[in-house]
C-alpha cells in the first residue's frame, strides 16, 4: 500500500461516491421480499474490514496492536460465517410452487 | 505479490460483492448472488494473508476459526422468527471491530503505512477517529437495539428531558475530542472518544420503541457500513471503501423504505418516542360498539364458501409461530380451489422482509407471497381478507382520520375485501394505540385467541 497524501484521499473520495451510486442503484433493484437476506448479506460483507484485522494481526511477536489485530479478526469472522450462512438458509428457504402445492385452474 | 496485483484481486472481490446484491434482484438468481459474496470474501482474505508483513499465520488461523465456529454455530441455530435480534448481533460485530482495527492501527501505525507512533499523518487521524466514532455508536446502539428486540430491555420508548438537546451536546464534544486527538495523538483521548460514542450509541437507541425497529435495524445496518468506510480511509483501501459504500447506501435505502411504509420521516423515527407499547385504555371508548365475535368453524365456514382469500400476516404471526399452521390452512384452502394469496406490508415484523422469510420457511411459494403496491388493488374483487397478527397495517383511519397519528401511512386496503377476518389475542390496540373502526364493521368477524391455535383450529374444521 502506498504512502498517505492527498493524492491518495481524493482517489479514495472518488471511489466512495462511485461506489455509493452503484450500491443506490443495486439495492433500489433488490426485491423487497428479499429485503432480509439483503441485511445478511451486508452484514457478512461488511465484515470485509477483516482485512484490516489481518493486517494488524500479521507481525510477529506480541504487542496492543497486534492482540486488537486478532480481536479484530475474530469479531469478524463471526460476522463472516454467522451472516453468510444464515443468508443461506434464508434463501434455500425461497422456493417456487412445487408439485405438492398443485397449480390452481 | 506486488501493490498491483493486490490491487487487482482486491477489485475481483468488491466486483464479487456488488453481484451479490445484484442477485437479490431474484430469488432465484439470489442464491448464486451469496456465492459470489463467499468467493469474493475469500479473495480478500487470502489476498491480505498473502502481504509481505502478515507473518503470523497460526494466530490469524485460529482466530478465523473460532470465529467462524461461533458464527456457523450461531446461524445454523437461529430461530427465523428471532432473525431481527440476530442481525442487530452482528451489526453490532462490526461495529466493534471497526473500533479495534482503527485502535490497533493507532497503536501500529506502521504496519499501516500511515506513520509512526506520535507523528501519524493528519489526514489517517481523523480518518481513524471518523470510523472509530461510527464503529462505537453502531455497536452500543446494536446492542441495546438487540435487548429490545429480544425482549430483555423493554420496547418501550424512553424518553426524558433535554433528550435531543444533550445529544446534540454529546456529539459535540466528540467533534471537540477528535480535534484534540489530531492534535495530542493521546491514547487516552482516543478511548474517551470510544467511550463518549458509546454512551451516544445508547442515548440514540434509547428513545425509539419497539415497532419502529426496521428502520433501526436498517440504520444500525447503514451505520456499520459507513464505519467500515471510514477504516477504508484510514488504510487506504478501495475494497473496504467500497464495500462500506455499498452497505451504507443499502442501509439508507431500507430505512428510507421502512420510515416510508409508516409515512414518517427518518427524522422523525430517529428522535423516537413513538412507537410506545399503549395500555389499552383507547378501546374501552369504545365498549358501546358491537364487535361481531366468531370462533374457528365459522372462519373455516367463510373461507370454505369463498373463492378468493387474502392472508394479511403481521408481527403476530411471528410471536405465535403461526406460520407453518397457516401454511396448512392456505394449502386446504387451495384443494378446494380457492385463490389463496399472502398479502405484505412493507413494515410488516421487525425488520424489512421479516414476514416473506417467515413464510417462505413455511414453503409457501414465493409467488403467491405479495407486496402492498402489488396487490391493494385486488381487495375489492376479494371475498375473504385474513388478518392474522396485523392491526394498524390495515387500520382505515389511516386514509380518512387527520388527527390519527397514523394518518398517511399506506394501508392494505382489507376494508374493501366482502369480509374480513381479524386473528387477534384480544381487543388491545395496535402499537400505535389507536383503535381500529374496522373490529366494529358488520362485515367483520373478530376471531379471539392465539394466532397459531386458532389456525390450528381452522385446519380442524375444513377437514372435517
Amino acid at each position: 500500500m502506498e504512502a498517505h497524501s492527498s493524492e491518495v484521499f481524493v482517489i479514495g473520495l472518488t471511489v466512495f461516491f462511485l461506489a455509493c451510486i452503484i450500491g443506490y442503484y443495486v439495492v433500489w433493484s433488490v426485491t423487497p421480499a428479499l429485503h432480509s437476506p439483503l441485511m445478511g448479506v451486508t452484514n457478512a460483507i461488511s465484515s470485509v474490514i477483516i482485512v484490516g484485522a489481518i493486517l494488524a494481526a500479521g507481525p510477529q511477536g506480541f504487542d496492543t496492536s497486534k492482540i486488537f489485530g486478532l480481536i479484530g479478526v475474530v469479531l469478524a469472522s463471526v460476522n463472516i460465517f454467522g451472516g453468510f450462512l444464515v443468508t443461506y438458509r434464508m434463501l434455500s428457504m425461497f422456493k417456487k410452487k412445487t408439485k405438492k402445492t398443485k397449480e390452481k385452474e | 505479490m506486488s501493490s498491483n496485483m493486490v490491487a487487482i484481486l482486491y477489485l475481483i472481490s468488491a466486483l464479487l460483492f456488488i453481484f451479490a446484491l445484484r442477485g437479490l434482484s431474484h430469488p432465484e438468481s439470489s442464491r448464486m448472488g451469496n456465492i459470489f459474496g463467499i468467493i469474493g470474501m475469500i479473495i480478500a482474505v487470502f489476498t491480505t494473508l498473502m502481504f509481505k508483513s502478515v507473518l503470523s499465520y497460526y494466530e490469524i488461523g485460529a482466530a478465523i476459526l473460532i470465529g467462524g465456529a461461533i458464527g456457523s454455530f450461531i446461524a445454523l441455530r437461529i430461530e427465523m422468527t428471532a432473525l431481527p435480534q440476530l442481525v442487530a448481533a452482528f451489526h453490532s460485530l462490526v461495529g466493534l471491530a471497526a473500533v479495534f482495527v482503527a485502535a490497533a492501527a493507532f497503536y501500529d501505525p506502521v504496519a499501516f503505512s500511515i506513520g509512526k507512533v506520535g507523528s501519524i499523518k493528519t489526514a489517517s487521524l481523523v480518518e481513524m477517529s471518523i470510523g472509530t466514532f461510527i464503529g462505537a455508536i453502531t455497536f452500543s446502539g446494536s446492542v441495546l437495539a438487540f435487548g429490545k428486540l429480544q425482549g430483555t430491555i423493554s420496547g418501550k420508548p424512553i424518553v426524558f428531558k433535554f433528550q435531543h438537546l444533550i445529544n446534540a451536546l454529546i456529539f459535540l464534544i466528540i467533534i471537540f475530542l477528535i480535534v484534540l486527538f489530531v492534535i495530542k495523538q493521546s491514547p487516552t483521548i482516543f478511548w474517551t472518544i470510544v467511550i463518549v460514542s458509546i454512551l451516544l450509541g445508547f442515548l440514540v437507541v434509547i428513545p425509539i420503541g419497539g415497532a419502529d425497529m426496521p428502520v433501526v435495524v436498517s440504520m444500525l445496518n447503514s451505520y456499520s457500513g459507513w464505519a467500515a468506510c471510514g477504516i477504508g480511509f484510514t488504510l487506504s483501501n478501495n475494497l473496504l471503501i467500497i464495500t462500506g459504500a455499498l452497505v451504507g447506501a443499502s442501509g439508507a435505502i431500507l430505512s428510507y423504505i421502512m420510515s416510508k411504509g409508516m409515512n414518517r420521516s427518518i427524522i422523525n423515527v430517529v428522535l423516537g418516542g413513538f412507537g410506545g407499547e399503549q395500555d389499552t385504555s383507547a378501546s374501552k371508548d369504545n365498549s358501546d360498539k358491537i364487535v361481531k365475535q366468531g370462533n374457528a368453524e365459522d372462519a373455516a365456514y367463510i373461507m370454505k364458501n369463498a373463492d378468493s382469500v387474502i392472508i394479511v400476516p403481521g408481527y403476530g404471526m411471528a410471536v405465535a409461530q403461526a406460520q407453518h399452521a397457516l401454511r396448512e390452512m392456505g394449502d386446504i384452502l387451495k384443494k378446494e380451489g380457492i385463490d389463496v394469496r399472502y398479502a405484505i406490508h412493507p413494515v410488516a415484523g421487525r425488520m424489512p422482509g421479516h414476514m416473506n422469510v417467515l413464510l417462505a420457511e413455511a414453503n409457501v411459494p414465493y409467488e403467491e407471497v405479495l407486496e402492498l403496491d402489488e396487490i391493494n388493488h385486488d381487495f375489492p374483487m376479494t371475498e375473504v381478507s385474513f388478518v392474522i397478527g396485523a392491526n394498524d397495517v390495515t387500520n382505515p383511519a389511516a386514509k380518512t382520520d387527520e388527527s390519527s397519528p397514523i394518518f398517511g401511512m399506506p394501508i392494505l386496503d382489507v376494508e374493501k375485501s366482502q369480509s374480513v377476518l381479524f386473528v387477534k389475542r384480544s381487543m388491545a390496540t395496535g402499537y400505535s394505540g389507536v383503535d381500529n373502526e374496522l373490529f366494529y364493521r358488520d362485515n367483520t368477524t373478530m376471531l379471539f385467541g392465539d394466532a397459531k391455535k386458532m389456525c390450528e383450529d381452522i385446519v380442524k374444521s375444513l377437514s372435517a
